[in-house]
């Protein structure tokens, strides 16, 4: 399954078949700083991933203020 | 996962709720906190005329969204920070924004209209990238709706915002800026009010608006910010929210509620108006054009070359640690 990460942007393969909080995990990223989105559809961490989808994890985290 | 307020499919999970909901119910809890927020703090009177400082990100795009759709006659003000690429994006995003919910922008490029962009402030000032970033922003703002006619300035600040802030005054006990720090700032002579209608609401929440919502927002994090005190202050929060949820929203939530009283307001001073700009300031010169007059290696009036003091090298972030001048004071 296909990740892209943004922030810096990247992109990394991981395995599907689980719950979207494994993925992050594996990733080392807190559900609670991204967004994750599939099929242009937020999910949570509770959705599962089949090895077929296309996640995004975009970061909510800005740090130079509004 | 469900949503709490209906049967629909969850979108969103917020820990510190307990709680998940869908795509339409997570965008009116969003709303009533906005509401919420306006009223507890009367932000904006019936009548005002609101200017929102936008920067292309999230937040202030969140926010201008909300407002356009409460009906607050409220305009948009976007800077040109000269920061490249990112800059050119921002604007790009805030302008398509502006155009597609048919509210006015007014744009000011800060080197055309002061002789200076931020990544050369940066590099010749005596401040921080993002501290002469913030004083520059906070100035334009101000003097753009003194200018514009407008009774209030809104910000996008969110709660995480907001307590990287008063987590990193309380680690230096900045007590002066522990006291000031408040969602609405009272107008005085030459101040604008300002307000942070978004304060409830954290950044994983005003992502999710925008994203909900369809808002194109720059996703790209400046390429100046590494380094910045107010995101290791927020990294440190994220890490305490992960094995506690709750404990940011109860930080400075409770700090509005509970602790606020408990610092004295030390901001008694007199603002007369800048020798060089007019603008308050509590010393000959405000704390923009000695600044600005650094950078340029300008003069002020028939003074020495301009040496930035002690005082006014407040702190490298660019939260709300500023001179009163700028930031302006809390309500009683």
């Amino acid at each position: 399954m296909k990740v892209t990460l943004r922030n810096p942007d990247r992109e990394v393969d991981v395995p599907g078949g689980r719950a979207i909080r494994e993925v992050l995990d594996e990733l080392g990223v807190s559900a609670d700083t991204v967004l994750v989105i599939r099929d242009g559809e937020l999910v949570t961490r509770h959705d599962h991933v089949a090895e077929s989808d296309q996640l995004e994890v975009r970061p909510v985290i800005s740090g130079g203020g509004p | 996962m469900k949503c709490r307020r209906c049967p629909g499919t969850a979108v969103i999970e917020l820990r510190r709720h307990n709680a998940a909901f869908c795509k339409r119910c997570f965008s009116e809890v969003f709303v009533e906190q906005v509401r919420k927020a306006i009223r507890r703090f009367a932000m904006i009177g019936a009548g005002d005329r609101v200017l929102v400082a936008v920067s292309g990100g999230k937040d202030s795009l969140a926010l201008w969204d909300v407002l356009l759709d409460l009906g607050y006659d409220v305009d948009g003000l976007y800077l040109g920070l000269g920061i490249g690429e990112y800059s050119d994006r921002s604007r790009e995003v805030t302008a398509s924004f502006a155009e597609s919910r048919g509210a006015q922008l007014t744009v000011v490029d800060l080197a055309e209209e002061y002789g200076y962009d931020i990544p050369t402030a940066g590099r010749k000032g005596a401040r921080s990238t993002c501290a002469v970033c913030g004083l520059s922003k906070r100035y334009v703002f101000n003097k753009a709706a003194v200018d514009g006619g407008y009774d209030v300035i809104a910000t996008g600040h969110n709660l995480d915002d907001e307590a990287a802030t008063l987590l990193g005054n309380t680690l230096r006990w900045k007590t002066e800026y522990i006291a000031r720090q408040s969602p609405s700032l009272a107008a005085e002579t030459g101040m604008v009010k300002k307000v942070k209608p978004l304060h409830r609401l954290s950044e994983l929440e005003t992502a999710a608006f925008a994203f909900l919502r369809g808002i194109d927002y720059v996703v790209d994090e400046c390429p100046l910010v590494a380094g910045n005190t107010q995101l290791r202050h927020k990294e440190a929060m994220n890490a305490i929210e992960a094995s506690s949820p709750g404990t940011k929203a109860e930080f400075f939530l409770g700090y509005l509620d509970r602790g606020k009283a408990l610092f004295a307001r030390e901001d008694d001073v007199e603002l007369t108006p800048c020798g060089e700009c007019g603008q308050p300031t509590t010393a000959r010169y405000c704390a923009f054009c000695r600044a600005r007059a650094q950078v340029l290696g300008e003069r002020l009036g028939e003074g020495p070359p301009v040496v930035v003091e002690d005082r006014d090298v407040v702190a490298s972030m660019s939260g709300e640690v500023m001179p009163i001048e700028i930031y302006g004071r809390a309500p009683a």
